[in-house]
């Protein structure tokens, strides 16, 4: 059972950063003091995956190469996030703060942010920041720039191998792993991706120190976090919230009274029913989530829902792999197909077993992660498949 | 075709001849016309010496990149189900009804397309849409109504 | 062993080279796994998912072709979950395709339905998809049909097309359930950069890329009384045909080919071998001339380095990427083409035939044979020159069409007049063979001797490497030709299309100063032409080079000049190299194409 309540932080947004105070003070650290720093913090990626951050930067910067990159990843997808466009436009020195600080640990002289093409309005003004940013850059004497790289209407460059793809000018279809990010990246160099929120958290933990954002959340998911909050929701919007806690006290906050369901992160992730509020966690303990919280209540058809997911997927596959090109497309003729009793109940488990194939066979997470909700929700609601 | 030619080129000058080029360069063809054409494309692999295969074959991955004629403004309305939930139904309903057209298609003047898209990232305020690069967000009949009679009055 | 890494397969240890994939190791160890997309002359993929294998300790499935082989690593390839995923994995593919197995070209040679077969697939376990899709079969093409309904989007062909051959006709287009394989806004494959080298289809696991057959029309010629159908058989063919009907990779067939052919009912079974050793002469006579033209003449139009044009691929290949050059191309056909040229001139008066009522039919290794036969510049005989071209694979249909025991055949010789060649003819059929045979001929031309090696292996432009180059000093040469007194002719030798573009590339620059080069369109030559019979693998294409240096050694003749017949047609018909006459049946022009 959870011990965490939950509680409102405030951290990412917080207005009394200096940012370029906290920038120079940490530039003056060594990049083993920083390093140090990130990885006691225990923060774990915040873009739904959870790979411990200091990690990867640790990995980068044994790599002997010298030309290595960081990249923000701001190729927010996932239905039902939207925490990186309001970062990006409420504290995008932050993010380009976590970004240098990142290639003073690595190594790293240049820096690129991917932006979903769907926030290409939030270009012009990022650019301005970044021509302040610069400018503290060299006052301070860091070798560091940053670009603004534009993507183009396709969810799986949020998968970080296809985004090299795509920055590199080509389909965004991600590589086989090995080799990873931290070996060979953004044009095969050693390389950094990080989220938008992961970048932000590492330069706040700069300024408030490990110790701080330790005390929050729990032992396996440290800190607070961003949550996207949406559906049926008197409230919807963004949220710092601690991690750790109970769905059930999640639900309280946030309900219309009636929640009979939550999708926690997005369609990628897991649907958790009404019976199962109080013993669901939200952390990497738990069920993690890229902040994507999108309530259902008992008005909705929990049909239509995953019948607008696995649409989704279908589309946005990149197409490489069978398991996962060709499963999206019977897994939505499928459900389709029973609904109309074309075909038998019976087929749904039939459905469920290539859910799970594509699980441990398709080539990235994309193709992996379509059994989460697929599953999560006929388990839960089968009869709203069939009836 | 002149046009075309001197367009792709002046976006080769400006982003370079690389195959790291090759998107900022449809990105600003679409900017210009809304689509990339045949000869658009053809013009593109010329300039870089890729392939033009190829370059269909990128430019086809991206949803925002059309190699299929499109209007003037480019509506895209998000079809996720929060927005969904939101009445996105209705407001398509309603823009339908006044561009007289049904989604995936273009006006007769050229001037309208009107398409679905995935996640916009405005869950919190569904249903939202795009015009061309601008966003509009919790979309009601009365809402599309004006802005669509804005967009019509200013071309 | 230095850098091993040492993993168990099957509970049997194994150790590989560092590198080197679950794959690798598998095969070291005899155990197979099915793959689809992986292809051992291709970079690996990972798309299919056949090849999923069990680590363990990993939740995840992994593709054995695509992770390497890590210290310490336990895998299973028979596993319960590895059953399960490749079982699933295949009937995804299944019902993507149109599985009409018995209207499929590719019927039992195809390696999704080898498959489907070895899993017992008796019910599809999943949903039709086919009936959603709507696929599309390109038949325009003379070479190559593309009908998408077969595809299973296992991209080895875009990987050939790009890294073998830097064409890139093909590519991947669109995503998610649209995704397909495409050509520039899906033009048809006869209107794009396509060269028809067929080295899709080579690789193509299924009836997606296939060549087009004449079989029927062969057929009904055979049948016409009133026809007299001449077949000639290209160089290569000879030391592969025989792999599709049952033999070893490298085994010669050449007078069980001519018995097969006359059993098939063709009238007059003839060589291209011998229109090779005519080329040797056209070719060699227009080099010498071109550097006569260029070192005496000081003539600037004359462009060197001269280029071979046997290759039809590649000549085409030219005509799209490189248009500047093609006054460098050598105006000599191709030795199909002037075969056609002289079957339905020179051999026909010979002969007392009736050009009208003549057939010319092509035994190729090659899928461009098909589309250059068609080329409007080939018809100066009065006629189409070559009415039909066959691939290897399609004559080896043809013999089992006809119950013939090939490997029982007796060894039978060509007919005469046009079936007559030497070795240097006969190796043609490998990379480097052209210029080897034509520097037999042309080095012997201008110092009146044998060129200066052993058994007059000129091994310097033998073998696999993408781009060779040999250098040959002229010393003490004959009067009429002082002009080349003490030069150092230059040649180079490329094969596959993409060691084509790094040679035009390095031409280009100026940074290569060659006399002559050879470029053959498929790697290795035509022994890995388009035509072959598929498979085709490193392993297999040396083999097969190996057989026809094994062939060139065995001939009587090994230089084109002293081939009786060909000294007999200059005699009797043609005068010398070059003459008019070889100039309006042998020589040709090309043109320039779209890059798209």
């Amino acid at each position: 059972m959870p011990d965490k309540k939950l509680k409102r932080v405030d951290i990412i947004f917080n207005e009394d950063c200096n940012c370029n105070e906290v920038l120079t003070n940490s530039l003056k650290k060594s990049k083993d003091e920083i390093l140090k720093e990130i990885l006691d913090s225990g923060l774990r990626g915040r873009g739904g995956a959870g790979f411990p951050t200091g990690l990867k930067w640790k990995f980068a910067s044994q790599e002997a190469e010298k030309e290595k990159y960081v990249v923000c990843n701001a190729d927010e997808g996932e239905p039902g996030t939207f925490k990186d466009r309001e970062i990006l436009t409420r504290v995008p020195l932050k993010v380009f703060g976590g970004m240098a600080i990142c290639a003073k640990v690595i190594g790293a002289k240049q820096g690129y942010v991917y932006l979903r093409g769907e926030y290409q309005f939030l270009k012009a003004d990022l650019e301005k920041s970044l021509e302040e940013f610069h400018a503290v850059l060299k006052d301070i004497g860091f070798d560091f720039q940053i670009k603004i790289t534009m993507g183009a209407g396709a969810y799986i460059c949020g998968e970080e191998s296809a985004l090299f793809e795509s920055m590199e000018g080509n389909r965004g279809e991600p590589r086989n792993k090995p080799p990873y990010p931290t070996v060979s990246g953004f044009r095969n160099k050693p390389t950094v991706i990080n989220n938008v929120e992961t970048l932000v958290d590492s330069f706040m933990i700069c300024r408030i120190g490990s110790q701080k954002f330790m005390e929050l959340g729990t032992t396996d998911s440290r800190g607070s976090k961003l949550f996207s909050i949406s559906g049926d929701t008197p409230i919807a919007g963004i949220y710092e919230l601690e991690l750790g806690m109970a769905l059930e006290d999640f639900v309280e906050e946030f309900g219309d009274g009636d929640t009979k369901a939550v999708q926690v992160g997005g369609a990628s992730g897991f649907c958790v029913p009404r019976k199962k509020f109080k013993e669901t966690i939200i952390g990497f303990e738990g069920v993690p989530t890229g902040g994507s919280m999108m309530l259902f209540n008992s008005s909705r058809s929990m049909y239509n829902v995953l019948k607008n997911y696995v649409e989704f997927f279908e589309e946005e596959s990149c197409g490489q792999c069978t398991p996962c090109r060709v499963g999206c497309q019977q897994l939505k003729k499928g459900i389709e197909a029973i609904k109309k009793g074309e075909k038998s109940a019976s087929y749904l488990k039939t459905l469920q077993k290539l859910a799970e194939t594509m699980k441990v066979s398709s080539k990235c997470g994309l193709g992996q992660s379509v059994a989460n909700s697929f599953s999560s929700i006929v388990d839960n609601f089968k009869e709203e498949m069939i009836y | 075709m002149p046009e075309i030619k001197e367009l792709v080129t002046g976006l080769a000058d400006k982003h370079g001849r690389t195959r790291e080029s090759l998107l900022p360069i449809l990105q600003g063809i679409i900017t210009e016309e809304r689509f990339i054409s045949d000869d658009a494309l053809t013009e593109v692999a010329r300039e870089l010496d890729i392939s033009a295969a190829l370059v269909y074959g990128t430019a086809t991955f991206y949803s925002f990149l059309d190699t299929k004629p499109r209007g003037k403004f480019v509506i895209r309305i998000c079809r996720t189900i929060t927005c969904d939930m939101k009445g996105k139904k209705q407001i398509i309903n309603t823009l339908e009804d006044l561009l007289k057209i049904r989604v995936g298609e273009t006006t007769k003047d050229k001037n309208f397309t009107l398409l679905e898209t995935n996640c916009l990232g405005w869950c919190h305020k569904g249903p939202a849409m795009l015009i061309n690069d601008d966003v509009f967000t919790e979309l009601t009949e009365d809402k599309i109504t004006e802005i669509i009679r804005d967009y019509m009055r200013n071309i | 062993m230095a850098n091993t890494v040492n993993i168990k397969i099957d509970g049997i240890d194994v150790s590989v080279e560092a590198g080197k994939t679950v794959l690798d190791a598998a095969k070291k160890l005899n155990i197979h796994i099915p793959t689809l997309c992986y292809h051992e002359d291709l970079c690996v993929a990972g798309n299919c998912r056949v090849c999923v294998v069990e680590q363990e300790g990993v939740n995840n499935l992994v593709a054995s072709c695509a992770i390497p082989a890590q210290k310490g690593m336990v895998i299973h390839t028979n596993s319960h979950k590895v059953r399960n995923a490749r079982r699933h994995v295949v009937e995804l593919l299944l019902s993507e395709h149109n599985a009409d197995c018995t209207k499929c070209y590719k019927n039992t040679k195809c390696e999704l339905q080898d498959l489907a077969s070895e899993m017992v697939i008796n019910e599809h376990m999943f949903m039709d998809l086919v009936p959603d899709k709507n696929y599309t079969t390109d038949k325009q093409s003379p070479s190559i049909i593309k009908d998408d309904s077969k595809c299973i989007r296992c991209q080895r062909c875009v990987r050939t097309c790009h890294d073998l051959q830097h064409v890139s006709a093909l590519g991947v287009a669109y995503k998610g359930d649209h995704m397909k394989i495409s050509t520039f806004f899906e033009h048809p494959m006869y209107e794009v950069v396509c060269t028809n080298c067929g080295q899709c289809v080579n690789r193509c696991p299924t009836g997606a890329l296939i060549e087009k057959n004449y079989l029927d029309e062969v057929w009904d010629a055979i049948y016409d009384e009133d026809k007299h159908v001449i077949v000639q058989t290209a160089p290569a063919t000879r030391i592969a045909l025989g792999e599709d009907l049952g033999m070893e990779s490298g085994s010669i067939v050449t007078g069980k080919m001519a018995a097969s052919l006359r059993r098939l009912g063709f009238d007059s079974v003839l060589d291209t071998d011998f229109s090779a050793d005519l080329t040797i002469m056209e070719e060699g006579t227009e080099l010498l001339t071109r550097l006569k033209k260029a070192l005496v003449d000081k003539d600037t139009s004359v462009k060197l380095p001269m280029f071979t044009s046997c290759s039809p691929g590649w000549v085409k290949f030219l005509e799209h990427t490189y248009p500047d050059y093609l006054d460098n191309l050598s105006t000599c056909k191709s030795p199909q083409q002037m075969f056609g040229a002289l079957a339905k001139t020179y051999y026909a008066e010979k002969k007392g035939l009736d050009p009208d009522k003549i057939v010319c039919v092509s035994i190729m290794p090659c899928t461009a044979k098909k589309f250059e036969a068609n080329r409007p510049e080939m018809r100066d005989s009065g006629y189409q020159d070559v009415d039909m071209g066959l691939t290897t694979r399609e004559l080896a249909v043809m013999i089992k069409q006809a119950g013939i025991d090939f490997q029982e055949l007796p060894d039978e010789k060509f007919d005469s007049l046009m079936g007559e060649s030497s070795g240097a003819a006969v190796i043609f059929g490998a990379t480097g063979g052209v210029m080897e045979a034509a520097l037999r001929t042309a080095y012997e031309i201008v110092t009146g001797r044998e060129v200066p090696f052993k058994n007059l292996n000129i091994t310097a432009v033998r073998g696999m490497e993408g781009v060779r180059e040999a250098n040959i000093k002229l010393e003490n040469v004959l009067p009429a030709w002082s002009f080349l007194e003490g030069v150092e002719l230059k040649t180079a030798v490329a094969h596959g299309l993409t060691n084509a573009h790094q040679i035009m590339e390095a031409i280009h620059k100026g940074e290569a100063n060659y006399h002559f080069v050879e470029v053959m369109g498929c790697p290795g030559g035509c022994i890995g032409g388009g035509g072959q019979p598929i498979p085709t693998t490193p392993e297999i294409r040396r083999k097969r080079a190996e057989a026809i240096y094994r062939e060139d050694e065995g001939m009587a003749v090994r230089k084109s000049h002293e081939n009786p017949e060909v000294q007999q047609i200059y005699r009797e018909f043609l005068g010398e190299p070059l003459s008019d006459k070889s100039h309006w049946l042998l020589h040709t022009h090309y043109v320039k194409r779209k890059r798209v």
